[in-house]
């Protein structure tokens, strides 16, 4: 045999080992697909709960009677399934929030985009990050403990009940703040510096180029980071559950106390509900309303943000 | 005369054009200031109240009927059993994952779909985690209100974070380096497990603490899950009941007597003083490994 012959022989050889080594990988690579799946089946599982239990549900209540009813009194023992006053308290307390939340966190991303020094902004940045890391419970307790007898109380008078919608809405305001920032300062940094550029160079101020240039450019992604932290805001439950008054009521007034539809499964959770009851299907029923809510708010802004992404390049 | 009211006219509008820029700072200005404040008085507020009734009384005690002689030790420990089971879960499969997804995947269909599916994951109110953690583990599994059923729904809920973490981690890591492992003939496997996976470590560790101290804060999916709200032992095991620190300081919170709400003060400050800690090794173990990155 030629020394080029045994020399082909062996990387042919060789190359056999490997792919018999690749070969022998493939359980890792199943358990790698294994690990990625896991969420889709988290996902499957989320909508087979959520629906079992609510078809349960609506084989004893009628689903027009769940949706325009507006009393909710699953409880008692004259019960009424109107989900219209947990809806609408969800949606006061999120609007609140938003209220409060967007503007106050788009000026602050646009001063942190557009104006702040770059040592100042290590400093702010991480300082919104402690605000969005702490646990909601905490909150609460603020809302309890500080908005309502010093803020609300403050503003609208001493007999104002300490459980309302209003301190719900201001606390969860200050939880999603650094939602909105942190996300529109992303996509008002990614506008080019040459669009600011040659704005300046048509005489615009600062302010001009802050509002009518970088803001627009990035609207796509600062509509999306809207509407995430109102998917937030909407299924944001300890805040509302301890401070927002947890009776179901349909009202327009933010100072009364109202149940928000998370508020309401917390508190079917911590009495001792047997499964099969029809109070145990209502928590899954009120569930799947939140889940497609706060779903839907989500591939809002994700459509919106590959839809409308503006590329600069 | 007409040029001069005209060259006035452009001027005030200048002055007009500077000012409005100097009252939109200041707004920019205050919108800051309002959040740094309300942070700051958040602080001051829990710890004005809480920070007289801690001592190693209050942590190594069970909850009482009398909130003087309320402690955390069972609500600790069910935090940190639920912690050690929810990472034991949620880390090697977030990994794996991420792996899988940054390394193998073909560019298909189906990965677009799991990506699109991590994301809106990611968005889920935690709340709706409660109920699949009750329905499935709870119910359908049989595990009971435990500790494995708690720490398997906050791994589930804390998945896509740690996902999200560990991909950009995984993507630090230069291409040239997974070439010349290739190059030298190793399979795709030994190149991400010897030569990517090392130095993609330290980044994806910062994600998955951010991502345990997020699992640390969550009430309300183990409230729905069932986790009680009064528990007077330590957790024996993985088949334990269990309660954990956020709903032993809501279960306070939720008592009418001021001496409570003082108890669950000092419970937030155990449990902040947790996570600025765990926050603080994050941040620390990010700027280490920046210091010391080969490339």
């Amino acid at each position: 045999m030629s020394a080029g012959a045994i020399a082909r022989e062996r990387v042919a050889a060789r190359s056999r080992k490997r792919t018999l080594r690749r070969a022998k990988e493939w359980p890792i690579y199943a358990f790698l697909f294994a690990c990625a799946a896991v969420s889709i089946v988290t996902t499957l599982g989320i909508v087979a709960v959520l629906i079992e239990e609510t078809a349960n549900f609506f084989g004893e209540v009628s689903v027009v009677g769940f949706l325009t009813g507006t009393e909710w009194t699953p409880l008692f023992t004259e019960k009424h399934f109107g989900v219209l006053p947990l809806m609408n308290a969800t949606l006061m307390m999120a609007l609140g929030a938003m209220l409060v939340a967007v503007p106050l966190g788009l000026l602050a991303a646009i001063y942190l985009s557009e104006y702040a020094h770059p040592r100042i902004r290590s400093v702010v940045k991480p300082v919104l990050e402690v605000l969005a890391g702490i646990p909601t419970v905490v909150y609460g307790y603020f809302a309890l403990q500080f908005i309502s007898p010093e803020i609300v109380r403050f503003v609208f008078g001493g007999d104002t009940s300490l459980f309302n919608a209003l301190s719900a809405s201001l606390a969860m305001a200050i939880m999603i703040l650094p939602l909105v920032s942190s996300l529109s300062e992303d996509a008002m940094r990614s506008v080019p510096q040459s669009l600011r550029e040659g704005a300046y160079g048509l005489g615009a101020t600062k302010f001009e180029v802050a509002t009518r240039v970088v803001f627009p450019g990035a609207l796509s992604g600062i509509v999306a980071a809207v509407i995430l932290a109102g998917s937030r805001a909407v299924g944001e439950t300890m805040i509302v559950t301890i401070v927002g008054g947890n009776q179901p009521n349909l009202s327009w007034n933010p100072l009364e106390g109202m149940q928000a539809m998370s508020a309401y499964i917390v508190q079917v959770s911590l009495g001792d509900t047997p499964r099969g009851t029809i109070e145990y299907s209502t928590i899954f029923a009120v569930g799947l309303m939140l889940f497609v809510v706060t779903l839907s708010l989500n591939v809002l802004a994700q459509w919106l943000l590959s839809r409308f992404r503006e590329a600069y390049e | 005369m007409t040029g001069a009211g005209a060259l006035r006219g452009v001027g005030g509008r200048a002055v007009l054009r500077r000012n409005s820029g100097r009252v939109f700072l200041a707004l920019c200005l205050a919108a800051v200031l309002a959040a740094v404040m309300a942070l700051a008085v958040l602080l001051v507020t829990v710890t004005a109240d809480g920070i007289g009734r801690l001592s190693l009384d209050f942590i190594n005690s069970y909850p009482s009927r009398f909130a003087d002689r309320a402690g955390i030790k069972a609500a600790l420990a069910g935090t940190l059993w639920v912690m050690a089971f929810t990472g034991l879960f949620a880390v090697p499969v977030g990994i794996g994952a991420a792996i899988y997804l940054e390394e193998f995947a073909p560019r298909n269909w189906l990965t677009r779909a799991i990506e699109t599916n991590i994301n809106n994951l990611a968005g889920v109110p935690s709340i709706i985690y409660g109920l699949l953690g009750l329905a499935l583990f709870v119910r359908a599994m049989d595990l009971g209100r435990s500790v494995m059923a708690g720490a398997l729904t906050l791994a589930l809920l804390v998945l896509p974070i740690i996902i999200v973490a560990a991909r950009e981690g995984l993507r630090s890591v230069p291409p040239s380096i997974r070439e010349a492992a290739l190059g030298l003939g190793a399979t795709p496997w030994q190149t991400v497990w010897a030569q990517v996976l090392p130095p993609a470590l330290p980044a994806m560790l910062t994600g998955i603490i951010l991502a345990l101290s997020r699992a640390i804060g969550e009430t309300a999916p183990l409230i729905v899950m069932g986790a009680l709200t009064f528990v007077a032992f330590t957790p024996s095991g993985p088949g334990s009941a269990f309660t954990v620190l956020p709903i032993q300081i809501y279960n306070w919170i939720s008592r009418p007597q001021a001496a409570f709400q003082t108890t669950a003060a000092a419970g937030i400050i155990v449990l902040l003083l947790v996570l600025l800690s765990m926050n603080a090794v994050a941040v620390g173990l990010r700027m280490y490994f920046e210091r010391t990155r080969r490339w």
